[in-house]
């Protein structure tokens, strides 16, 4: 490609570049700076943002009226601090389980033969494309008290008593790995296609017995399929919030939930605001990492 | 040559039953007689008949549909741009900003998307509804189409289209001849997973709507927030039909392979690492 470039060309890039700035960028700042004002009995529900008319006066007063007031508030409230913990260790045990059960999934998916597998990773995939929020319902139907998986409890003699799925942990858990599994076996299964059988059968021609060469060459191997995978679960999983309400309790919130009911329910956009950037200091690392293997991943072809 | 072990075979046949069953169950109940959900009162569609009566609920399918047409098409010219200018241009000024801001969203909490989108259309005092939502499913899937043509264009073989500049074509008739007819699959690919989730979307969509402006997916979670009820099942039997059918049809026809959102390739190579493409999501 020439340096110059004809003023069409310039377009490809500024038009989805500005776009981006505009309707991505600029409104973290602004939630940035809602963050850090006042609550106000005003439509909007937030003391104002910036006067441009009032010149320097405007600028000083747009300073003074910053506030850390929604920090001090999230950091005193046990509540808040309450609802991180339960959505960190949520999405984290979440992505463990999703690691244990999609593992052997694409695995298993890989030695199967070539034309095999497109079919299986088309199977694989095609729940992602219908609605997510219909397989949660899904879930409801088949967790409620009466029905089809304490039918069949009762049925095979597992249990006596129909045990409460719905509204606990355990819902979050099995909604959280069933909507994610797909996430979890592409990744795993596009490091594990392209694993090299050659170096397993030196190992296997060493004599090493094969557990140990699946410890010791092919996990290792597959690593970054394992870390791909972890951080596509974990960081929607820690925000996530149409699972949790469906499926989960009302004990204690996860931290989808509380910005949701910050922001329609108790009307504190600032205190909203303060909780969803606090989210995103917490995801900043994982999602980092994120971009920086999509980048090299995508442009590596 | 490699052995599908019983342990293996295992795997992915849990793993398929575990993600099918749900639907499955779902579809079966939805052509149950009783009004009690749970009991089951024998085959019936009276369901299904119900729903042409619910004008609010029919209202909203609409809705929902022209808003997937509308951000589905800005997404798919904004994201295959943004794809081009990506692996075309090479190191433009701001390209790591640009390329970070592709990328986030596709992980980014749709909570904390939905409301900065909301909080920016309300500090410049727009009025929310239909267009607000077409906006902000249009950010959230342009991304998501980028990635899929990103993937497609960087295997593309540049002889090609150096080839027909050779043999004298202007550069815009180049990309629209080769360029383009040979990205055109994983455009498609892209436009219909932007349509799909649009279509799908609940938490951005009940940020950033307005009066008038009720989608599907709002509407059914307002209706089974509180517990599971006959006619949803049917609504969402419908709707997986819908989608089922749209994306099975749409693969033979594109003959592009859902798996990895990219076209078939020739046979001697694995049916491919472009992963995310589908889910969008990347490795």
């Amino acid at each position: 490609m020439t340096s110059k470039r004809s003023f069409a060309e310039k377009l490809v890039v500024r038009i989805p570049y500005a776009w981006l700035l505009v309707f991505f960028l600029v409104p973290f700042l602004i939630v940035l700076r809602i963050s850090l004002s006042q609550p106000a009995l005003a439509q909007p529900p937030y003391t104002p943002l910036f006067n441009l008319l009032a010149g320097w006066h405007g600028i000083t007063a747009f300073f003074g009226a910053l506030s850390l007031d929604n920090y001090a508030l999230i950091g005193s409230d046990p509540l808040y601090l309450l609802s991180f913990v339960k959505s960190v260790e949520i999405a984290a045990f979440s992505t463990l389980f999703l690691l244990i059960i999609g593992y052997p999934i694409a695995y298993g998916i890989t030695r199967t033969p070539r034309r095999v597998q497109a079919l299986l990773m088309t199977l694989v995939m095609l729940p992602f494309w219908t609605a997510f929020l219909i397989r949660i319902y899904a879930w409801m139907n088949i967790l409620q008290h009466d029905g089809p998986l304490n039918r069949l409890l009762l049925a095979l003699h597992i249990v006596n008593t129909p045990p409460v799925w719905l509204a606990s942990d355990t819902a979050i858990y099995i909604g959280i790995v069933y909507s994610y599994l797909p996430f979890m076996v592409l990744p795993l299964y596009a490091t594990l296609e392209k694993l090299d059988e050659s170096l397993l059968e030196a190992a296997a021609d060493l004599g090493c017995p094969r557990s140990k060469i699946f410890w010791e060459v092919t996990l290792p191997l597959s690593a970054p399929g394992v870390l791909a995978g972890a951080l596509l679960c974990f960081i929607p999983a820690v925000g996530e919030f149409v699972i949790p309400d469906l499926l989960g309790g009302s004990q204690a919130p996860m931290i989808g939930q509380t910005i949701w009911t910050e922001f329609f329910g108790n009307k504190d956009w600032p205190a909203a605001a303060a909780v969803a950037i606090v989210l995103i200091g917490l995801l900043v690392t994982p999602i980092v990492i994120f971009q920086h293997q999509t980048m090299r991943a995508v442009e590596r072809g | 040559m490699r052995k599908v072990s019983a342990f293996n075979l295992a795997a992915i046949v849990l793993g398929l039953v575990f993600l099918y069953l749900p639907i499955v169950i779902l579809v079966i109940y939805s052509f149950n007689a009783s009004h009690l959900v749970a009991v089951w009162g024998g085959w019936s569609t009276r369901w299904y008949a119900e729903l042409i009566n619910d004008v609010p609920l029919l209202d909203a399918a609409f809705i929902s549909i022209r808003l997937a047409l509308v951000s589905a098409s800005a997404a798919t010219i904004l994201g295959t741009l943004a794809a081009v200018a990506l692996v075309r241009f090479g190191r433009f000024r701001g390209r790591l900003l640009f390329a970070s801001m592709i990328y986030a969203p596709l992980v980014m909490p749709e909570v904390i998307t939905g409301l900065s989108m909301l909080l920016l259309f309300v500090a410049v005092a727009i009025d929310r509804g239909f267009w607000t939502v077409a906006i902000a499913h249009t950010t959230m899937a342009m991304c998501f189409v980028t990635v899929i043509v990103q993937a497609r264009l960087v295997d593309f073989d540049m002889n090609l289209e150096e080839a027909a500049m050779d043999l004298g074509a202007s550069p815009l008739e180049t990309f629209r001849a080769v360029t383009l007819s040979l990205i055109l699959p994983a455009i498609a690919a892209g436009w219909m997973l932007a349509f799909a989730l649009s279509l799908d979307d609940l938490v951005i969509a009940s940020f950033t709507t307005g009066p008038g402006a009720t989608t599907l997916p709002i509407r059914i979670y307002s209706e089974v927030r509180l517990g599971v009820k006959p006619e949803m099942n049917a609504v969402c039997s419908i709707m997986i039909g819908v989608v089922g059918l749209a994306v099975i049809a749409a693969s033979l026809l594109a003959k592009f392979n859902i798996a990895s959102g990219t076209p078939a390739r020739p046979q001697q190579k694995p049916p491919d690492q472009s992963l995310l493409s589908a889910g969008g999501r990347n490795r």
